[in-house]
């Protein structure tokens, strides 16, 4: 077995997981705050205001970058899901739980931030509009994932029962998002695009990236701090949690007294 | 013991669970009554005018029954469940999918039929516009196979758990979104005078996607929570 392929099996084993998470956990955090302060800098400050909306567009800059995070942590649970269920790994379980919360709190900012903005731009604080609608079942979908997930007793059980149910969802979001649209539709397209050019200026443009960036970042910080948690508890008979819990009574200075305040 | 046949295992399956149905043939009715009680809570809500119910008929019956179909899900794996006969389905040689989708087959005749059968005299209730009424029927009957598909197999995760009601709802409910405005939205169109060809056809396109998909879905998420 050549030396990528033997890392990469042994980063599927728990304990491994488990240190490489710790230390990558404090990086994702620390560089999601740096980014995100420049990047709230460079909107809320350098930015300048929109022609038409005046100021109260700055909200973008957390509104557009949760949106992404909502959809992107679905896609991540369920492509951990599917790992989870083809493969039998169960680190990929863990994963897959562990980006729920993460993804649903992503989603619910996305409608508080977008009804903030609603209220003054629409005059409503919630409109029965395509996009939001769509939001919404997302949100009630990640809501059918961790209800289900936390109703079973046995949690590997859970998480496969849960991850089936992503996976079912997963094929659900675009035609919930394609149904909704032919229903009704109120809510601006896109102004950044992957492929061709953006319809918004570059001032604008680099905060919201920086903003992405850092969502990305805080994003896997906080799946990496679960993952722990739950491998912690998936593997809770096992030797190597035996020696960490250990290591962690022997006295409050030690290593992991730190590890377990993310609990 | 002879090996019996695929079709003959599923022919007997759905003998045995018609006869299930037939010998507590009271209960089947309960979702109808439900609906029904439903139906009339809306006009006592909502105030008599015509002309406001009128314009709400179409999508009040479609909401209604897919929330009867959602409480009549529970009965679907919960008996076979509790005597252990799912267990010696899942046991069996047959295909489980094959011998699931038998067992939707009956559920959906035996419980959202009937719904169906009445769902103009509800629509009636509801001053429901003649020429609605007949869109509305065939709206019913491609979505409630596909609610049926679709939540059996959400039943199917589901289906150790006591009291798994409101759970059950959670996650069956936002899969039901676009079925919903499909049909509900045929039904506005065809109350509007404007053509409701386009979401009857994709109604229909899903429920054949879903015939295929949703038996081998719901049997892999029954060996998951029976394993």
């Amino acid at each position: 077995m050549n030396i990528l392929t033997l890392w990469f099996h042994k980063l599927g084993s728990p304990p491994t997981f488990y240190r490489i998470a710790g230390w990558l956990m404090p990086w994702c955090y620390g560089l999601a705050l740096v980014t995100g302060v420049a990047g709230l800098y460079g909107g809320l400050v350098q930015a300048p205001a929109d022609y038409q909306q005046g100021d109260a567009y700055r909200i973008i800059f957390i509104h557009v970058p949760s949106a992404w995070m909502g959809l992107f942590g679905y896609f991540f649970m369920a492509a951990n899901a599917f790992v989870a269920l083809v493969w039998r790994i169960k680190l990929s379980e863990v994963l897959a739980m562990a980006s729920a919360p993460a993804g649903a709190s992503f989603t619910f900012i996305t409608l508080v931030t977008g009804s903030l903005w609603g209220k003054p731009m629409w005059g409503t604080w919630w409109t029965w509009d395509a996009r939001l609608t769509s939001e919404l079942v997302l949100l009630f979908l990640y809501l059918g994932v961790i209800g289900l997930y936390h109703a079973i007793e046995d949690r590997r059980q859970a998480a496969r029962a849960a991850g089936f149910l992503a996976l079912v969802g997963v094929v659900n979001v675009p035609i919930v998002h394609f149904s909704v649209n032919w229903w009704n539709t109120l809510h601006q397209g896109s102004t950044v695009r992957l492929f061709g050019p953006s319809s918004i200026v570059p001032s604008m443009l680099w905060p919201l990236l920086l903003m992405a960036i850092a969502t990305h970042l805080w994003f896997f910080g906080t799946v990496l701090a679960r993952t722990r948690t739950g491998l912690l508890e998936v593997d809770g008979g096992k030797d190597w949690v035996r020696r960490i819990v250990l290591a962690d009574d022997a006295g409050p200075s030690a290593p992991a007294a730190s590890e377990r305040s993310h609990v | 013991m002879t090996a019996a046949s695929t079709w003959s295992a599923c022919a007997a399956l759905v003998r045995r669970d018609l006869i299930l149905v037939w010998r507590r043939r009271g209960d089947a009715l309960n979702p109808v009554l439900f609906a029904l009680m439903v139906i009339a809570l809306f006009p006592l809500a909502l105030g008599p005018e015509p002309e406001v119910l009128r314009r709400i008929a179409a999508g009040v019956v479609f909401v209604a029954l897919l929330i009867a179909g959602l409480l009549a899900l529970d009965t679907l794996f919960r008996s076979d469940y509790e005597d252990g006969s799912l267990e010696q389905l899942v046991l069996s040689p047959h295909p489980l999918s094959l011998l699931l989708a038998c067992k939707i087959g009956v559920h959906w005749l035996t419980t959202a039929l009937p719904l169906i059968i009445v769902a103009p005299l509800l629509g009636e209730l509801l001053h429901l516009p003649a020429e609605v009424r007949w869109v509305l029927v065939g709206a019913l009957l491609l979505a409630t196979p596909l609610l049926s598909l679709i939540g059996a197999v959400c039943v199917a995760l589901t289906v150790g758990m006591h009291r798994s009601g409101m759970l059950l709802a959670l996650l069956v409910l936002p899969l039901y979104v676009p079925i919903l405005i499909f049909g509900a939205g045929a039904c506005n169109a065809a109350a509007l005078a404007l053509p409701h060809a386009a979401p009857l056809l994709w109604l229909a396109a899903a429920l054949v996607v879903a015939l295929v998909v949703a038996p081998l879905a719901c049997a892999a998420a029954l060996r998951i929570s029976l394993s």
